[in-house]
Formats: C-alpha cells, structure tokens, sequence
C-alpha cells in the first residue's frame, strides 16, 4: 500500500479496496515502526481517524476530490489550529497555534488527512535537519547520514514511505536538497505561486511553500491543491492555476535545456556529475536540444543569500520577546533581561549565529556594504537567469554537489555547510520554480537532479520530470528496510 | 575581515540574545570568518545594479479599508506566557 502513487489511493478509495481509515491506520503503524528515523516532532493519530472516517463518508457519499482521504504530513512550520507547531525550536516547543495557516486550510479542504508535523531545522534554517531542537532526522537510506535541509522531516517520511505527500518550505533549497539526498521528488514554486499565510518566517522575500513526494505526478496532485492566490498573503500572485496533473503527458521533443558551465565546476563531486552526463543523454534521446550556457555570479550567490536571508531573519525573528507567545526565561530581572534571556534559551546555535549576522549587517554603517550590495548581486543574478531564458526552456544541473553527508560531517564550519546549497539557492534569490527528481545511485545513497524554470512553469518542469518517471526506476527506489512489497506502480 | 569582542557584544544587545564571554568569542571567530567569506561580493563592480528587494517586480497591492479580523483576544492570550485579567504581565518598566 505504501508503495501506491496517489492516483492509485484515490482509486483503491474510490473502488472501495480500502478505506481511508484503513489507509491511515497503515501509515500511522509505519510511522510507529520507523521512530528511530525520527522524521515527526508530532504524531497525529486521533485526530487523523477522525479526519479520515470524515473522509469515508465524502466518499460514499460521492462528495470527493483526487486528494479526498490521501494521508499527508506537514512540515512543522505551518500553523495548525489547536495543534503545538514548534519550527523545530525549543521557543515554540509549547506554542499551540491559534489559527490554520493556508496550505492547511486548504488541504484539509481537499479531505487530506494531517499524520503529523514533521522535523526540520530549527526556523528552516539548516541544510542537514540537524538544527532542530528535537534531535536530527536520519536518512532512510542510511541513518549514519543527514536527510538533508530543511525539510528533512518531509523527505524521510516520503522517502521511507511513512507517508505518501509532504509539505514542505523552501528558502535556499530546503525542499530540493533533502528531496535529492533522501531519492524522492519535491518541487519549490514561482515565489508568490503558494500562500505564506501561517507558514513561520526565515526570510520572507525568498520563503515558499511546495510539495514533496515520490513521483512528479504526486507532486502535481498535491501542488494542485495548494496552490492560488491568497488575499492573506502581501506577495500572493493573483495568476490562474492551470491543471498540473493534466499536463504531464505533453512531448518534450524539441524543449531547449540550457546546461550551464557553473554547476559543473569544482566542488561537484565525479559520481555526481557521472550521474548527470546520462540524465542529459535521456534528455537529448527525446528530442530535447542540449545547450551551453552560463550563469556567471552563481558563485556569489551563497554569500548574497547569506547576507539577505540573515537580515530578513534577524528582522522577523524579532517578534519573539517571551511577551506574546513562545519561551520565557524564569524570573526574569527586567524587561531587558526576559527578552535577552527568553531569546538566547529559546534559540538554538545556528539560528542565533543567523540573528547576530543579519543584525550585524543591517547595523549603521554596514548597510551598504553588505546589505544592499548583496541586493545588488542579487539583481545580477536574477538577469543572468532572463538572459537564459531567452534561449532555453528549462536549466538542468544537479540539485546538490554530493549525495548526502554524514552527521556531524559539517557542523563544524558553517561555510562548509553554507556550500551544500550552491545549486539551489540562486533560485530562490531570482524567485524562479525549481524541481528535484532523483536520477541515480552512488554507493547506496540517492542522487538528484535539478531542473529549473522560467516564472509560473510549473506545469513544464512536472511534466519534464514525469517523463522522465515513465522512463526511469529511480523515483521507485525505497530505502532498505522501508518495505515488504516490490515496487508495485 | 575581523569582529571585535566589543562589537560583538553591541551586536547581542542589538540582537537581544545574551552573550557571555566564552560564546562572545566563539561568534567573533565565527562571525569574523563567515564575513571574511560574505566579502569575495566586492569582486564585483556594482555601482550601476540597481538593488532587487524582491523576487517580483510588483507594486503592494492594496485592499479596501474595511475591518475582516475579529477580536480573538482570548485565544491569543491562551498561548501567552503571563496575562492577567486581559492584559500581558511583563518586570517593571517604570519605578
């Protein structure tokens, strides 16, 4: 069962081969059996028979949409009404949100059934999960590695078939990263294409909200439903949302792929860049047109979103004083010293480093040094990828330079760290869609390609990477130990 | 590129997070060490780059002045840590 795409749980629901309380009864028992992968921060399970005898009844009724009683997690950043959402930090470690963010809203409208909120770096910043309060995520594929970050959580649990669809969010990969170590498929939207209303901030001008999944055409479906225009979000785009899971099937004969000479450099390590060559070839075998091309400031990409992704944070993260909601420090002195000490018990290592260099680099006298000069750099990038644009369709590279690392491997030295996100993170500076898909194997551990689009292709990128599912058994691949059925779709 | 303690020290009481000695010097290094790395932006000439604040070059919409939340008070101050008869309790501020 655990293995079934989400069209084929729809069916059995539809058919009556299962129920959807059978369904989540199975995947709340997996859930139990793999704690040790420890991929949730909360598990759901009263709540989520209820929710899915609710979703029988819609289905016997005939009242039921392609998601009506499919399980689902959360990343434990979105706001679920009456629900603890810690981020993954001890400052939120009691916090029960008060309201429903907008992807939860409209899942639950869909008929998903919520599991549970899943792990992650603490406020989404991180690339190993290994910043959360509540103790690092394994990889399914062997846990003496990282799941990658931030959604680390959502991937484990996807990729060792504890849940069939994850949320998750993306500021500089943290959605594509551990979709690619974790062997599964996740996809970061156009910016502004899914709602950040009650999704936690890191940066707010580069967050985004997307689907993970085993297959493009499960992420299709589940992107489907979260998607749209939200007056509750500022930056919400007001565009159609056209049928994704329609569009997977077109040809892609003829599609220009720009390959660019910065994603191939050094730092990649061979088995990976091993791996691409015969990705391109499949590319190419279809009728794809290969293209060089360059994206020249990719390098100063890293040391730009740091600066920007610090400030923004350092900014947004001031909301929690130990007053309102969230930590407070015991029998505080004065006002000073319950925000200085609610803040510094509340707030992990990396999180408070981010803090101290976003204050840093908004303070008087460093502002132009460092903040609006990497808007500046920020805008160069932003053109080197138009500039692409105008030739090619798509950008195919790898989404990370190596498959995933040991834990402990990088905590050491946050530059080292910082560089695992080289591929990922010009993206969200330019605000484009992005999608990961696994496409090989080296030494036991997946391997992930990225691909990505000009703005609102969404549907493009999904039906590249479906093709490419129909042709290939990567995205079939289940961690050892994750299941007793063969790959059964 | 290289942070000071002292500077380091202004930056946590910008930042409101306490910082004792020890941890004062660990984010000097850190700091001193990750900005070192931020600078390799100046490589580039970027006086004429207009700076991008933002992902989408759109004007912020605005909405009809018109109330749409309702008062939740109640429900927000469940999750507070102290509140007294409406009101969040916080030290002394004034003697």
């Amino acid at each position: 069962m655990e293995n079934l795409s989400v069209s084929q749980l729809a069916a059995g629901l539809d058919h009556g081969e299962f129920s959807s309380v059978e369904l989540t009864q199975h995947f709340l028992d997996r859930m139990q059996a793999h704690r040790e992968l420890n991929a949730f921060i909360t598990e759901m399970d009263e709540s989520a028979i209820v929710q899915a005898r609710r979703a029988d009844q819609l289905i016997k009724e005939k009242k039921h949409g392609p998601l009506t009683g499919i399980p689902l997690a959360h990343k434990d950043i979105f706001c679920m009404d009456g629900t603890r959402t810690s981020c993954g930090s001890r400052m939120l470690d009691q916090f029960v949100a008060p309201y429903d963010a907008t992807v939860v809203q409209k899942l639950g409208q869909a008929g998903c059934v919520v599991l549970g909120k899943t792990n992650m770096d603490e406020f989404a910043m991180g690339s190993s999960n290994e910043n959360s309060y509540f103790g690092p995520v394994k990889n399914p594929w062997d846990p003496g590695h990282v799941p990658g970050g931030s959604s680390g959580g959502s991937a484990a649990a996807v990729a060792a078939r504890l849940v069939p669809l994850a949320t998750g969010t993306d500021t500089g990969g943290s959605i594509r990263q551990p979709a690619a170590l974790c062997g599964i498929t996740g996809l970061k939207p156009t910016y502004g294409r899914v709602s950040r209303y009650g999704m936690i901030a890191y940066a707010s001008s580069l967050d985004q909200a997307g689907p993970l999944a085993k297959s493009a055409q499960d992420c299709a479906y589940l992107l489907q439903a979260m998607a749209g225009f939200d007056s509750r979000d500022s930056t919400s785009m007001d565009e159609p949302v056209p049928a994704y899971t329609q569009a997977l099937d077109q040809p892609l004969q003829g599609r220009v792929i720009g390959i660019p000479d910065e994603y191939f450099g050094t730092g990649l390590k061979p088995e990976v860049q091993y791996i691409m060559a015969q990705a391109i070839d499949w590319a190419e075998g279809q009728g794809c047109i290969i293209k060089p091309i360059r994206l020249p400031n990719t390098e100063l990409a890293i040391p730009a979103y740091y600066v920007i992704a610090t400030a923004e944070c350092s900014s947004n993260l001031s909301r929690f004083d130990g007053i309102r909601f969230g930590h407070r420090c015991k029998a505080p002195k004065d006002m000073h010293d319950l925000y200085r000490r609610s803040r510094s018990e509340g707030f992990g290592t990396e999180v408070k480093r981010r803090i101290m260099i976003g204050t840093y680099a908004l303070s008087a006298g460093y502002y132009d040094a460092y903040y609006l000069k990497a808007q500046q750099i920020r805008r160069l990038i932003s053109t080197d990828f138009s500039k692409a644009f105008e030739t090619v369709d798509f950008i195919l590279g790898p989404t990370a330079p190596e498959p995933a690392f040991r834990i402990g491997e990088k905590t050491d030295d946050p530059v080292t760290m910082y560089l695992s996100d080289i591929y990922t993170i010009s993206v969200n500076l330019a605000g484009l869609p992005a999608i990961s898909v696994p496409c090989g194997m080296h030494e036991g551990l997946p391997v992930g390609m990225q691909l990505i689009g000009n703005y609102l292709t969404e549907d493009r990128l999904l039906n590249f990477a479906h093709q490419y599912q129909l042709a290939t058994d990567w995205h079939r691949q289940c961690p050892p130990g994750c299941t007793q059925e063969g790959g059964s779709e | 590129m290289s942070i000071s303690l002292e500077e380091v020290l202004n930056i946590s009481h910008l930042a409101r997070l306490h910082v004792d000695e020890e941890q004062a010097r660990q984010y000097a290094a850190d700091l001193s060490k990750i900005l070192a790395w931020v600078q390799q932006m100046n490589q580039v000439d970027t006086r004429e780059v207009v700076p991008m604040a933002h992902p989408l070059d759109v004007v912020q919409r605005l909405r009809e002045d018109k109330v749409t939340e309702t008062d939740q008070r109640k429900k927000f101050q469940t999750i507070a840590p102290r509140t007294d008869k409406g009101l969040y309790l916080v030290p002394k501020v004034i003697e």
